[in-house]
């Protein structure tokens, strides 16, 4: 299948791609991994008369630590992110890379184009909405930064001028005896996942003392889970208060009914998820191991 | 509907041979492989970014050539199926295909060594859910993937024994 004709611009710089977007103006689509991209213009759902093309751009794919945060280039691919061992510091990042979709899709995916296209069944965006991150962004005026919770709007929906671009995201450290997991449920490896959770803990002996809960795909945007978190912070950690977490996941979820489940098999899901990544998080804070991952047949 | 866009020049390497050509920036990389050079061992299978038959190693990763545009492969090194035969030596991966009885039809199957040969490279003793993993983005309607798993484990131990790194 071919898209519809296009004219292609390979950008040398962000600058370079910024003002291109300016001077082409809503005609023009950015392509970073091109993985959801693609697909869309070849089923003529997009219909660009231009794409910019980043991939060629030199050192947007970095992934360092610097002053207590790491720092991904908007272009760091899924695979790159997966194989860190700098990224690996945040260990529910690593499990996000390396179970979105299969590895084709993770060797050229990148961070900074999930998070631009903010699709509702994405995987990065619920997972960094679970730690401090920033998402620094580049245009003709200059730079800007919106903590990420700001930079989503709705679905498809970002914070992103018509001519800016994703530069950099940036993701604070969690502190001494922090832990947290992700974990999708998938029909099969290259599609979307059905619900997600995402739960990143700071624990003080049997205590609670931090916690942030993230449910994906159940709604139009990734919900904060606010009154599960609300039953466990500052509490011993029991089953039973992880469960009313998980039951808070499941009044909170949002889900609409499609071919990968109906909103109440999804709202029964996703409680099954939150409770699952928050017992891996909590063994993960106390320096335990705990292996998850993407859940498909 | 814009009038058709200009084409423009690329130059990569498919299996070590170096090409240069001009490219309509909306042809993918698998038809450009399989009309402009006439290598047809890389299949379409859904055309969607699913079934993984279009698989082909870009600069040593596996990517969907179905979701590449030829354009972006510009500077690239592109091994195909092809690619992997030596002077009329079938590749390992390739001899344990045929050995292990892991096709049926076949169409998948260019794709599937080509993501073995990555998971491979980067790992030469995978145990069977590191194989489930790497061959996950590879769709196979008929053998039920058995002897797949069975071939790429046969591979390995046969590219450990010798020095065939490639």
């Amino acid at each position: 299948m071919y898209p519809r004709a296009f004219t292609y611009h390979r950008a040398g710089s962000l600058k370079d791609a910024a003002s291109l977007l300016s001077q082409l103006g809503e005609d023009a689509k950015l392509l970073a991994g091109g993985q959801s991209l693609i697909p869309l213009m070849k089923l003529r759902f997009a219909n660009p008369a231009h794409l910019v093309d980043l991939n060629f751009v030199e050192g947007i794919s970095h992934i360092q630590q610097k002053n207590g945060a790491l720092h991904f280039g908007a272009l760091a691919r899924h695979a790159e992110i997966e194989k860190s061992p700098t990224a690996a510091k945040i260990p529910i990042l690593r499990d996000c890379a390396a179970g979105i979709a299969d590895v084709q899709v993770r060797n050229r995916g990148t961070i900074g184009g999930s998070l631009a296209e903010a699709d509702p069944s994405g995987d990065w965006a619920t997972v960094l909405l679970t730690l401090s991150c920033e998402v620094r962004c580049s245009g003709i005026a200059g730079e800007r930064s919106f903590q990420l919770s700001e930079f989503l709007k709705d679905a498809y929906i970002t914070a992103l001028a018509p001519d800016e671009l994703v530069s950099e995201i940036v993701v604070q450290l969690p502190p001494e005896n922090s832990g947290g997991a992700y974990i999708a449920f998938k029909r099969t490896a290259p599609v979307y996942p059905t619900a997600s959770a995402a739960v990143q803990v700071t624990v003080e002996g049997e205590r609670c003392r931090e916690i942030a809960i993230t449910i994906g795909c159940v709604g139009l945007l990734p919900i904060r889970v606010r009154e599960g978190e609300l039953a466990l912070r500052g509490q011993r950690i029991t089953a039973k208060l992880i469960e009313s977490a998980a039951d808070a996941a499941r009044s909170a979820a949002d889900p609409q009914s499609d071919m990968r489940g109906s909103s109440e098999y999804k709202r029964q899901l996703v409680g099954a998820l939150v409770k699952r990544a928050a017992e891996a998080a909590f063994q993960r804070a106390r320096g335990e191991q705990a292996e998850v991952s993407h859940i498909y047949a | 509907m814009p009038e058709a866009a200009r084409k423009a020049s690329i130059q990569l390497r498919v299996n070590g041979k170096l090409h240069a050509s001009e490219v309509e920036p909306r042809q993918l990389l698998v038809e450009f492989i399989r009309e402009d050079l006439e290598l047809t061992g890389t299949h379409i299978g859904c055309d969607t970014t699913y079934c993984g038959a279009c698989t082909v190693l870009m600069n040593g990763a596996a990517v969907k050539s179905c979701t590449v545009f030829a354009l972006q492969a510009d500077g690239a090194e592109i091994a195909t199926v092809e690619g992997l035969e030596k002077e009329g030596e079938l590749h390992p991966i390739q001899k344990a295909f045929a050995d292990c009885y892991s096709l049926q039809c076949g169409y998948c199957t260019p794709g599937l060594m080509l993501s073995a040969l990555q998971l491979l490279k980067e790992n030469s003793n995978p145990n069977r859910k590191q194989i489930r993993k790497a061959i996950a983005g590879n769709t196979c309607r008929c053998t039920g993937y058995q002897n797949i798993f069975k071939a790429i484990e046969t591979a390995a131990a046969r590219m450990r024994g010798t020095s065939h790194g490639d």
